[in-house]
């Protein structure tokens, strides 16, 4: 196949109140691909559009958004264009999401034989003894100790750990291209945490499947992601390979937040902290969202938003200091 | 004073399982098992471990929410047991907490300026005029504008709510302030503003902190003292520089390399702990990390190591003295 696996081209989902008359550009103008194998970090703070992105890509918005522009191409057709019935025999079979929170995702009046199966029967039609078949099998891959037994007990006797893993099993379960993990790891302890980044990164591998991180956690980028979105106010601010960003920001905002996090080893006695909050994302301030925070504000920033500058081949930033003029 | 301002020897928490219609008592939790520690005036003492390790409950019984099953506990010098009264209410002045939640920690019917000076009132008969003093300097402490003073918690944002939630901790001028992941429920370009602000009160007022935090990083940049709790236990405790840079108990080794890289050019070597943590209802014999560790020998199964010095701190570990 020519082209990358997922090709977002400006696009734009929008929150209309009640009555029509406020308007939250939750993601605005956005574009950014996706090839087959990759790993994307979306990092943004609450309020950055990033878990909108998601929502949007599988088409699981709540009632009062709206996609208002752009493409979303996967594996070359429109999925905005797509009717809902052929939505949904790509949602959880070639798109799958693993959600924050493993106790809020999992039901728990089903097994856990039950509620891995589940999207195999659905997807596949296969009948209820092989699909069971197939959820040892998937415990086993995503490490769960005695799967034989595990298959048919209930969520509330297994460690957060593991309820997380059963959630990603059910995510692998029918061999997706793409795999969205919204802060998948939040709720655990980092040693456990460890362990299932480890875990995710190898069924990448195995499956050859493009991960999708959404994330507040520059550290998780940074050890997992080949490509990183940096979104601030529901803009795109700074795209481009994790190396590239890391080592040389363009723009302020991205270089502000890797310059505010504690590093273990490095003595600072003080971290250069972000003046300020992030934007009421129903209010942004007018021309660039990120204009009253930024230490190289200038005059222009303050009326116009600036558009989309390519820094280098790979790299793009939303920052008037990345205009080819300024450079 | 030269002595620290808070110690603890040989503190225990057990909470007993009761079953059944008479309560009887079938099992005991292990909570906080043995363990020993001091803050020094102006310092901070750093807690780390995963849930279930007894932080939160070592944090309790220094705010004397819960009261030790054992072990003794000092506030400069004194002891807590031996406190009632009028004295047990000057402890409670002078140890304050701020908690992960501000959204849950501030009444939401309360004007902010209330807030604040509740304790001030509550403890103190002070004129009107002096509380109104007060509560300025507190608000210009923690970097809040006057007119806070007279709007609703749900008119800020949570980092702003934090700054609430630490001029109220800080309205009695006490002595020592609980952390308890004061940063993690923060977006991530405010929790550097929150972390400055916390060293910066320490400088000026000289306040000492526990402080408990999962994330490592930010831990180790706030704290002098770092101790590592894994399942009740105290299995490494020193300075923090030391603690942080060459951990020794194969538990911290494990906790510090899964530790998140702030580089994508950072590798460690991890340690890649298997299983998970085991209930405190039924901790292992032996060292209590003797099943994940993957440096265990055949006496770590039975015999508990003790906390002894290994290269400036203390390590409760049978692979040291090498």
């Amino acid at each position: 196949m020519t082209g990358p696996l997922l090709d977002i081209r400006r696009l734009s989902t929008h929150y209309v109140s009640a009555r029509g008359t406020r308007v939250t550009r939750a993601v605005d103008d956005v574009t950014l691909s996706l090839d087959q194998g990759q790993t994307l970090g979306i990092v943004g703070e609450s309020g950055s559009g990033k878990t909108t992105l998601a929502l949007t890509l599988l088409r699981m918005l709540p009632p009062a958004a709206r996609i208002v522009s752009g493409e979303m191409l996967f594996e070359g057709s429109d999925l905005i264009k797509k009717p809902e019935n052929e939505m949904r025999r790509i949602r959880g079979k070639r798109i799958a999401m693993i959600l924050q929170d493993p106790m809020m995702s999992l039901n728990p009046l089903f097994t856990v034989g039950d509620q891995v199966a589940e999207p195999i029967r659905v997807h596949e039609g296969t009948p209820r003894r092989s699909a069971w078949k197939r959820a040892t099998e998937l415990l086993k891959a995503v490490r769960i100790a005695a799967p034989e037994t595990r298959v048919g007990e209930y969520p509330h006797q297994l460690s957060g750990g593991m309820r997380q893993r059963i959630v990603g099993a059910i995510a692998i379960s029918c061999e997706p291209r793409i795999l969205i993990a919204d802060e998948p790891t939040t709720s655990l302890d980092v040693t456990i945490q460890a362990q299932y980044l480890n875990l995710l990164r190898d069924l990448q591998r195995s499956h050859n499947l493009a991960l999708i991180f959404i994330t507040h956690n520059l550290g998780i980028v940074a050890k997992m992601c080949d490509q990183v979105a940096v979104m601030y106010a529901g803009r795109m601010v700074e795209a481009g390979p994790v190396k590239q960003i890391y080592n040389a920001p363009a723009h302020p905002y991205t270089r502000a937040l890797l310059e505010s996090i504690p590093r273990l080893g490095d003595n600072r006695q003080r971290l250069t902290a972000i003046d300020g909050q992030p934007p009421d994302p129903s209010a942004p301030p007018p021309g660039c969202a990120f204009h009253p925070r930024c230490p190289k504000v200038m005059d222009r920033c303050r009326s116009e938003a600036p558009p989309e500058f390519r820094v280098t081949d790979t790299q793009t930033s939303r920052c008037w200091l990345s205009a080819p003029a300024a450079r | 004073m030269a002595g620290p301002v808070l110690e603890a020897k040989n503190l225990v928490k057990h909470f007993p399982v009761k079953r059944g219609l008479l309560s009887r008592e079938v099992a005991v939790v292990r909570a906080v098992d043995d363990i020993s520690f001091s803050i020094d005036p102006g310092k901070t003492l750093g807690v780390v471990g995963e849930s279930g390790c007894g932080k939160t409950t070592t944090a309790k019984m220094v705010l004397m929410l819960e009261r030790p099953t054992g072990g003794i506990m000092r506030f400069e010098g004194q002891d807590l047991q031996a406190l009632d009264g009028g004295s047990l209410r000057a402890y409670r002045r002078s140890v304050q907490a701020v908690f992960q939640d501000p959204y849950a920690s501030l009444n939401p019917r309360m004007r902010v300026g209330s807030i604040i000076v509740e304790p001030l009132v509550t403890n103190e008969s002070l004129a009107s005029a002096e509380v109104r003093k007060r509560l300025l300097r507190l608000l210009d402490l923690v970097g809040l504008p006057e007119r806070a003073a007279d709007l609703f918690p749900h008119e800020f944002s949570g980092g702003q709510r934090q700054r609430i939630a630490i001029a109220r901790a800080l309205s009695l001028s006490p002595k020592v302030i609980v952390l308890d992941e004061p940063v993690s429920a923060l977006d991530v370009s405010i929790r550097a503003q929150i972390l400055n602000l916390l060293r910066d009160l320490q400088a000026q007022l000289g306040v000492s902190y526990l402080f408990i935090a999962h994330d490592l990083a930010a831990v180790a940049h706030m704290s002098h003292t770092i101790a590592v709790m894994y399942l009740g236990k105290i299995v490494e405790i020193g300075p923090a520089e030391i603690v942080a840079k060459s951990p020794k108990h194969p538990y911290t080794q494990a906790l510090f390399s899964a530790a998140l890289p702030s580089h994508p050019d950072e590798r460690r070597d991890e340690i890649i702990l298997a299983g998970e943590v085991p209930s405190p209802l039924a901790p292992p014999a032996g060292c209590r990390f003797h099943p994940r560790c993957p440096h265990a020998l055949p006496r770590c199964s039975s015999e508990e190591p003790k906390l002894l010095s290994e290269s400036g701190r203390l390590v409760a570990c049978h692979l040291y003295p090498k």
